[in-house]
């Protein structure tokens, strides 16, 4: 067995070995029962949290994904934290995920402003009104909704194809009007690449319901930023996903406000959760010179199927249907 | 208006992308210390330590009206800029770190909006005064609630 082999088995082994842990059991039953004493274990749920959320982080960065669509899903699922404040604290750390990588890649010229300024106007309002309606809709609900939307993700992930250089005939006339365009080098090509977009008002039209989802479920939004960019605006792969992890700092601004306004921060889970998801990004970081991209992949698909389903079940079965 | 496209980033992104770094690192450095003071008791904290597993569970209405009734004893829940009252007590002044990361896009913005019209891009800049005061309007609580 190789050893990108055995690094794979290693961390699929880790997020069993955590997610079958007989501490989950007790997750579910802290749900049931709000004891009035002082609990002096009350320590273990924040390193544990710490404990995962670094995992997540690690994998996050090995599967290419953003830490709040496994954050979410998974702490609301196998965590006795009500989905409110999971909600909260997934919305910080996607957001500050995308605070660290923004600078970074504006100053690289590989996120794009002028790509993100338009989008962002309509991601950003969008996520105001889908936190307004998350924090009202019954928890049950949005469970359930929140379930069907992971799996629709795995679905994305699974099929979704992606372009490093799309063809764009020729701009729409709607951003040549705002010039939305530009030039990268691409090391790997060895060139310079001129990139321009079409179809920019259905991909902005796209952005009403990215915008929305993200602000409702706190997931963070690259899922979906990356294939509307990319495969429907036509915006070369390394600037949609630089461009879509900075505007992840705008959609998930707005929508934090909303969630820290109406009281769903408990800094005992939003600070374990920022240092645990910004530490495994960067060990996530050297190991992906040696990690095996495709394995890690299936596996992050595995876990959201996995999470996507509790979290459907934990829905249908505040509702008695299951 | 400049209309030449270059492979570097444009004036308005370089200062967006320096607004957005020092606030960060001043976000995530003053989370730390916060964090810090909160859990080695050196500051109070609304909720003891040792009682904060039996709220985290509840819907947040519940969770503000139980640490409300049990501890503040105010007129009103704990909701909207509240905290800032707050900020003597170990767990409240946490929220003071993720304000300043929550808050670093609104400096961003209102920093390139006049440069923008500055060089004739009227519709950019409109857009990027449209999203500040979207931002602002979120931030304050008189969008989607808490605002007392």
């Amino acid at each position: 067995m190789g050893s990108n082999s055995r690094g794979g088995v290693l961390f699929a082994s880790l997020m069993c070995a955590l997610l079958m842990s007989p501490a989950w059991a007790l997750a579910e039953e802290a749900v049931a029962m709000t004891p009035p004493v002082a609990d002096a274990t009350w320590w273990k749920w924040p390193v544990i949290l710490l404990f995962v959320t670094f995992v997540m982080g690690v994998i996050a960065v090995l599967g290419g994904v953003g830490g709040g669509v496994l954050f979410v899903p998974i702490i609301s699922g196998f965590f006795p934290f009500h989905l409110d404040f999971v909600r909260g604290a997934g919305l910080l750390v996607a957001l500050s995920g995308a605070l660290a990588a923004g600078p970074g890649l504006l100053k690289a010229n590989l996120a794009s402003l002028r790509l993100s300024i338009p989008v962002a106007l309509i991601a950003a309002t969008m996520a105001i009104v889908g936190a307004m309606v998350g924090l009202a809709l019954p928890t049950h609900i949005v469970q359930l909704a929140l379930g069907g939307t992971i799996l629709g993700i795995v679905v994305i992930m699974l099929t979704a194809k992606k372009s490093a250089v799309p063809d764009v005939p020729a701009a729409d006339n709607l951003s040549s009007a705002l010039r939305i365009c530009g030039i990268y080098h691409d090391p790997a090509m060895n060139q310079d690449i001129n990139w321009k977009i079409h179809r920019t008002p259905a991909g902005l039209a796209t952005f009403i319901i990215i915008g929305f989802m993200a602000g409702m479920f706190g997931l963070g939004a690259g899922w979906a930023n990356v294939p509307v960019l990319n495969l429907m605006m036509g915006a070369p792969l390394k600037i949609s996903v630089a461009t879509s992890k900075f505007l992840l700092s705008i959609t998930d601004t707005s929508a934090a406000w909303i969630y820290m306004n109406k009281g769903c921060v408990i800094p005992m889970m939003v600070v374990p959760s920022l240092i645990g998801i910004m530490l495994g990004s960067f060990v996530g970081v050297r190991l992906l010179k040696v990690a095996k991209p495709t394995f890690i992949r299936w596996m992050v698909i595995a876990i959201l199927g996995f999470a996507g389903l509790k979290a459907l079940h934990k829905g249908l079965t505040v509702m008695g249907i299951i | 208006m400049s209309t030449e496209i270059t492979k570097e980033a444009t004036v308005e992104q370089l200062l967006y992308a320096n607004i957005l770094e020092k606030g960060m690192y001043f976000g995530l450095v003053s989370m730390i210390i916060t964090f810090a003071l909160y859990v080695s008791g050196i500051l109070p904290s609304v909720v003891p330590l040792g009682e904060i597993a039996n709220y985290w569970n509840m819907p947040v209405h519940e969770y503000l009206e139980a640490i409300n009734q049990n501890f503040l004893q105010r007129e009103h829940a704990p909701t909207g800029w509240a905290w800032l009252t707050l900020l003597g007590k170990g767990d409240f002044l946490n929220f003071l770190p993720v304000a300043i990361l929550a808050g670093v896009t609104i400096v961003c913005y209102a920093a390139i909006v006049p440069g923008l019209f500055r060089r004739g891009d009227k519709a950019m800049g409109l857009m990027a005064l449209a999203t500040a005061i979207v931002l602002f309007l979120a931030a304050s609580g008189i969008v989607g609630g808490g605002a007392h």
